[in-house]
């Protein structure tokens, strides 16, 4: 099936406010090598001038994935993780998220472009407290396939 | 710390990636995609077999700036395109990924960029890989 051409400049609704843990950003630094200890000591983070633990630079992608992810399952979409291959990614840091951060993501498509059988799926990521402080814009351009015999 | 004069060149630094770095990553980041753990999906979808996330190996870029930039903090820009997939075997051994970056100026004299050039078995395996970072006091 391919994708609606109107896709280009449609805005998706924010995602559900996700709670950022202490616990998670030693997670996410743990899985990522980031041995820096800003990300597991609260002390150490304070003394670095921040008020809590300090996430690494790609953790944005956590709540930026889970808008992607609605944006895929949306019923206008309907595109299915397995057939996305990751293009293209680019984050714009307006500052280090914290443990303590409550964040939400709101995703746009930029543009759709076809090339040999794969959509080019542009798409702009704004991540946000829920006060509205922006920390991050996250750019990431998906490639979908649509599998075989699914491509009329 | 290093010091980051436009011009100089940091690294090499490599990191091995097994297929459980690839599982852990999916845990802490939510992306459940099975091209990153299932042999059978991935060859299904036309791969050459498990492949890492773009983000862990983007993600490994950056902990290189990170930790030549001084701290996570000072990373304000980072991206690339995922130009090769970087295939991890199941096997103990994994694969090395390597990163080199070449400070370049910007604009600002606060910030300089790093060029990542990101290899994987000899083959660059990130594009326009580049992270602008702000300069130590």
């Amino acid at each position: 099936m391919p994708l609606a051409p109107d896709l280009a400049g449609r805005e998706f609704p924010p995602t559900p406010p996700y709670d950022v843990s202490r616990s998670q950003i030693a997670a996410f630094a743990d899985a990522v090598g980031a041995d820096d200890d800003v990300h597991r000591d609260p002390a150490a983070a304070r003394a670095a001038g921040h008020p809590d633990v300090v996430a690494p630079p790609t953790f944005p992608m956590v709540v930026a994935f889970q808008a992607m992810s609605d944006f895929m399952a949306d019923p206008d979409v309907g595109i299915e993780l397995r057939n996305v291959v990751h293009s293209e990614q680019r984050f714009e840091i307006d500052r280090p998220i914290h443990a303590g951060d409550v964040l939400t993501a709101t995703i746009g498509v930029e543009t759709v472009r076809q090339a040999a059988g794969t959509s080019l799926i542009a798409t702009r990521s704004t991540v946000r407290t829920v006060d509205g402080e922006r920390v991050c814009v996250a750019y990431a351009t998906l490639a979908h396939r649509a599998p075989s015999g699914d491509d009329a | 710390m290093t010091v980051l004069e436009s011009g100089a060149t940091l690294g090499p630094v490599a990191y091995v990636v097994r297929r459980s770095d690839l599982v852990r990553y999916a845990g802490a980041s939510g992306d459940f995609n099975p091209i990153h753990w299932s042999q059978r999906v991935a060859t299904e979808v036309g791969l050459p077999g498990v492949i890492a996330h773009g983000m862990y190996t983007l993600a490994l870029a950056g902990r290189a700036a990170a930790e030549w930039a001084g701290g996570a903090d000072r990373v304000v820009e980072l991206g690339s395109r995922f130009t090769r997939p970087v295939a991890v075997p199941d096997d103990e051994a994994g694969v090395e990924v390597e990163v080199v970056g070449d400070v370049k100026p910007t604009d600002q004299p606060d910030r300089v960029r790093i060029d990542l050039t990101v290899t994987c078995g000899g083959q660059k395996v990130l594009g326009q890989a580049r992270a602008v970072v702000t300069r130590n006091a």
